[in-house]
């Protein structure tokens, strides 16, 4: 149960060519929170995902699962514990058959071939896509290539869910119901998106990230109302709190 | 240059595929020796480009035509030899399939001519050894032609030969090479272009991108699993082709007879086998063979008089000849090489 | 190599995933048969034209049962006939011996030689356009792995299939793009080709790059693990056993000519 929970201390992360990505970057997130990872192209959102599933692996500081911290040696582990889906469902689906690539990650943790099967059935009904099972990735439509992304890193059964921009691509009907899947799910979530009115529905926490570091942080409806806040970092209030009143 | 099933026979045809898929046994064994996995995915997506980049054309400078990029150079300048060889067999069975490029039981000699010239002689013997590390320069230029140059002339004469073993096309061996190997010349020199126009661009935009800036190694080790790859791999051609090479020697014999007269053809078997007499002779300590007796009982007109011949045709004089051919080949590859080198080092 | 081909291989593809007993036939079977069919229509004497007719029957017989339209082969079969056209052309022109008698034409070893080459290549290539048309990529590949074939080509050609698609996409949306902002024809300066190639070289193992970090996150660590294993059934040995049968009888009866003798002798 402890895996729930995501820390990290005092990151820091520079490219091989000495430019600093992150900095001093700590936070908090336990058990079953919905956090939204918000910031201006280029402020570090995707270089700081990748470093909760042992990726990148910070020059400073560290990150911890639960309460192991997550080095080398715990990496499989991690991986294990965080899901993560990337921005580009055909970067993640590049196996024959959805069937496939959703028992790609299981059969990788060693589960025997029947564990396997339940794991890919119940992740595809999970995201409504069990009748694509036996479909080759590039026959999909990009909101059934999103879920079955996301089915790829459910049937590994893991405590958190990281996404890169989950609703980039998709139209409203499949964003409405990427909306309506990601507010089912009782994984920890930790998204990083553009997309600031799926933040007002789906997260209860936002964190601002600003040019590698993070600039804000709390509840979503107060960040978000917060208009001067938003421009300063590259961003807005979303549409659908400017009816309301602040409190 | 990729060969259709229709001119190959059986033996021929199988003895590459045997080839070739030894190699790529030997090439999957030293990648997973390095241990990199995170080739699986680029390997994939480097031959799903290839395939892209045929599609585009540019135009040749002073003719007026276009040309592509064929790929087996680049694809070594990017992978290094071993993971390069097996893009080049996988891009060649999606050929084979998909576009009916090269036939099935022909796969084994088009992986052989098109992936073991460019990643085991063109990049290692020639572009490495005259472009040293340097991009974009004219010398990097002039060293992607000549690999490139190099590369497909080898690969269309092993079409002449594989062709001419077969014993199906009536076309005599002059004729074939004359056809061949100029208008693989033209090819090679728009694929050296094509090469070296785009490794320019990577190797500024993205040096690492490129094998020669990845290798731990210092060129002179990494040569030699190439050299002993070479090797062993000529021996196998040169000692097994012409075991079976030597079934249908009448077909050739009967077509050279057609085309050059029944004189010249008495007189190039007299000479032949008086070349292999003293190379026998010179061979003679070696035990238990025989050499000279086969040599001097075995005349080719008895060959030429319809007896049925065994397949294989198991002559130790033929396989000597063969091995022999195969090294003088490879120490004439190797004396390019390093002559090259010296002449740099000269310099 | 134009748009036209991509869209064949997409075809193709599609017609590999049929569900028809032909291809419901375990792969490997049918690489085999196919092998042996090649084996031995290449393994008949360079004159050879009316023995070789009887072998028609496995790929139609493949088309038919598999419903494949015949058409798509073909095609294929036209586009791909050039390179042996050209190199069969030699021998009408070096053979004149006579080597049959039609009626009152002498047909000389050359044209023989050359119907025979033409035949065995209509033969061979429709034998493996036929194999992957009813088969697939993914199920040839898994055949191929049964058969022992290293695990790292049998990877490397699923992923280069995988992703032909995708970067041929970016390669025609950057042809595309360039077109629109060029008003000559569609051959590059070699500058502008070495860029053009280039950038889409870079975009391709940017992608590769992708794909990796997605495996990582997915738990792989060097190798591809396979979850179902097909076995053979007795419809699989029927098959091939089958038709080696009858491709070894017609190597050694030329049945055409039986079944030619049977007729002449009615009629006369």
């Amino acid at each position: 149960m402890s895996h729930h929970i995501v820390e990290v201390r005092d990151l820091h992360f520079a490219y091989p060519d000495g430019t600093e990505a992150l900095q001093s970057v700590s936070f908090r997130i336990t058990h079953g929170e919905a956090v939204a990872l918000i910031g201006a192209n280029g402020a570090g959102k995707s270089t700081l995902l990748l470093h909760l599933n042992g990726y990148l692996t910070p020059t400073r500081g560290e990150v911890r699962i639960g309460e192991m911290p997550l080095v080398r040696e715990t990496a499989a582990a991690a991986r294990r514990a965080v899901g993560m889906v990337f921005q580009d469902p055909d970067d993640q689906l590049f196996m024959p058959t959805v069937f496939e690539d959703v028992a790609f990650g299981p059969l990788n943790a060693g589960l025997p071939a029947a564990e396997v099967e339940r794991h890919v059935t119940s992740a595809l009904e999970r995201v409504g896509m069990a009748h694509l099972k036996d479909r080759p990735p590039y026959k999909l439509s990009a909101g059934e290539k999103r879920a079955v992304a996301i089915a790829t890193v459910l049937a590994m059964s893991p405590d958190v869910l990281v996404m890169d921009e989950p609703s980039s691509h998709l139209d409203p009907r499949g964003r409405r119901r990427l909306i309506g899947l990601l507010q089912s799910f009782e994984h920890t979530k930790i998204i990083a998106t553009h997309d600031l009115e799926l933040v007002v529905e789906v997260c209860s926490r936002v964190i601002v990230l600003d040019d590698g570091r993070v600039v804000a942080e709390g509840p979503t409806v107060e960040l978000l109302n917060d208009e001067a806040l938003m421009l300063a970092h590259g961003l807005e209030r979303p549409h659908s709190l400017r009816h309301l009143h602040p409190h | 240059m990729h060969m259709a099933d229709a001119l190959i026979n059986p033996a021929v045809g199988g003895t590459m595929w045997i080839v070739s898929t030894g190699l790529i046994a030997w090439c999957a064994h030293k990648l997973k020796q390095t241990m990199n996995d995170r080739l699986v995915p680029m390997m994939g997506v480097l031959g799903a480009f290839i395939f892209a980049a045929m599609m585009i054309n540019f135009s040749i400078p002073v003719t007026g035509s276009s040309g592509h990029l064929g790929g087996g150079l680049i694809l070594t300048i990017l992978l290094g030899p071993y993971a390069a060889f097996i893009v080049i067999a996988s891009v060649l069975t999606v050929q084979a399939f998909f576009f009916a490029d090269g036939g099935l039981l022909a796969l084994g000699c088009n992986i052989f001519n098109l992936g073991f010239f460019p990643a085991f002689i063109a990049y290692p013997l020639v572009y490495r050894v005259i472009a040293r590390d340097e991009h974009g320069t004219l010398r990097a230029w002039i060293a992607a032609i000549v690999a490139a140059v190099v590369g497909l002339q080898l690969g269309a004469f092993g079409v002449v030969l594989e062709t001419k073993a077969s014993g199906i096309s009536e076309l005599p061996f002059g004729t074939f090479v004359l056809l061949m190997q100029p208008i693989h010349l033209a090819i090679g020199i728009v694929e050296g272009l094509a090469t070296a126009a785009v490794v320019t661009f990577v190797a500024r935009a993205r040096p690492e991108a490129l094998f020669s800036a990845r290798l731990d190694m210092q060129p002179r080790n990494s040569m030699q699993p190439v050299l002993i790859g070479l090797l062993i791999a000529t021996v196998i051609v040169g000692g097994a082709a012409s075991w079976f090479a030597s079934t249908h020697p009448d077909g050739l014999e009967w077509s050279i007879a057609k085309v050059s007269g029944q004189e010249e053809v008495t007189g190039t078997e007299d000479n032949l086998h008086k070349g292999l007499g003293q190379l026998q002779e010179k061979t003679a300590f070696l035990p238990d063979y025989g050499f000279k007796s086969t040599a001097t009982e075995t005349a080719p007109a008895e060959k030429t008089a319809a007896e049925p011949e065994q397949w294989p045709a198991i002559s130790a004089g033929t396989s000597v000849s063969g091995i022999v051919g195969g090294l003088i080949t490879l120490g004439l590859a190797g004396l390019i090489g390093f002559a090259l080198k010296a002449r740099r080092a000269g310099v | 190599m134009g748009l036209g081909q991509w869209i064949e291989i997409g075809r193709l593809d599609e017609l590999g995933r049929l569900d028809t007993p032909v291809h419901r036939l375990d792969a490997r079977a049918k690489v085999i048969t196919t092998l042996v069919f090649i084996v031995v229509v290449m393994s008949f004497p360079r004159y050879e034209v009316s023995a070789l007719m009887p072998f028609f029957l496995y790929p139609i017989a493949l088309i038919a049962l598999g419903r494949i339209p015949a058409g798509c082969i073909l095609r294929k079969i036209l586009l791909a006939a050039p390179f042996a056209l050209v190199i069969g052309m030699f021998n009408p022109l070096l053979d004149h011996q006579t080597a049959a008698k039609v009626g009152v034409w002498n047909i000389s070893g050359g044209w023989l030689s050359f119907a025979s080459i033409m035949l065995r290549f209509v033969l061979t290539v429709s034998a493996a356009l036929t194999l992957i048309a009813c088969t697939g990529i993914h199920r040839l590949g898994a055949g191929l792995e049964r058969m022992c074939a290293p695990r790292v080509f049998v990877v490397q050609l699923l992923f280069l299939y995988r992703y032909l698609f995708v970067v041929a996409d970016e390669g025609t949306r950057m042809m595309r793009s360039l077109e629109l902002r060029s008003a000559g024809p569609r051959s590059l300066r070699l500058r502008v080709y070495g860029s053009l190639v280039g950038h889409l070289l870079l975009r391709s193992m940017d992608r590769a790059d992708r794909v990796y970090r997605a495996m990582v996150a997915r738990g792989f660590s060097g190798e591809i693990r396979v979850l179902r294993q097909t076995s053979l059934r007795w419809t699989d040995w029927a098959f091939t056993g089958g038709w080696t049968a009858f491709f070894v009888a017609a190597r050694i009866w030329n049945l055409a000519d039986g079944i030619g003798r049977l007729f002449t002798k009615g009629a006369s």
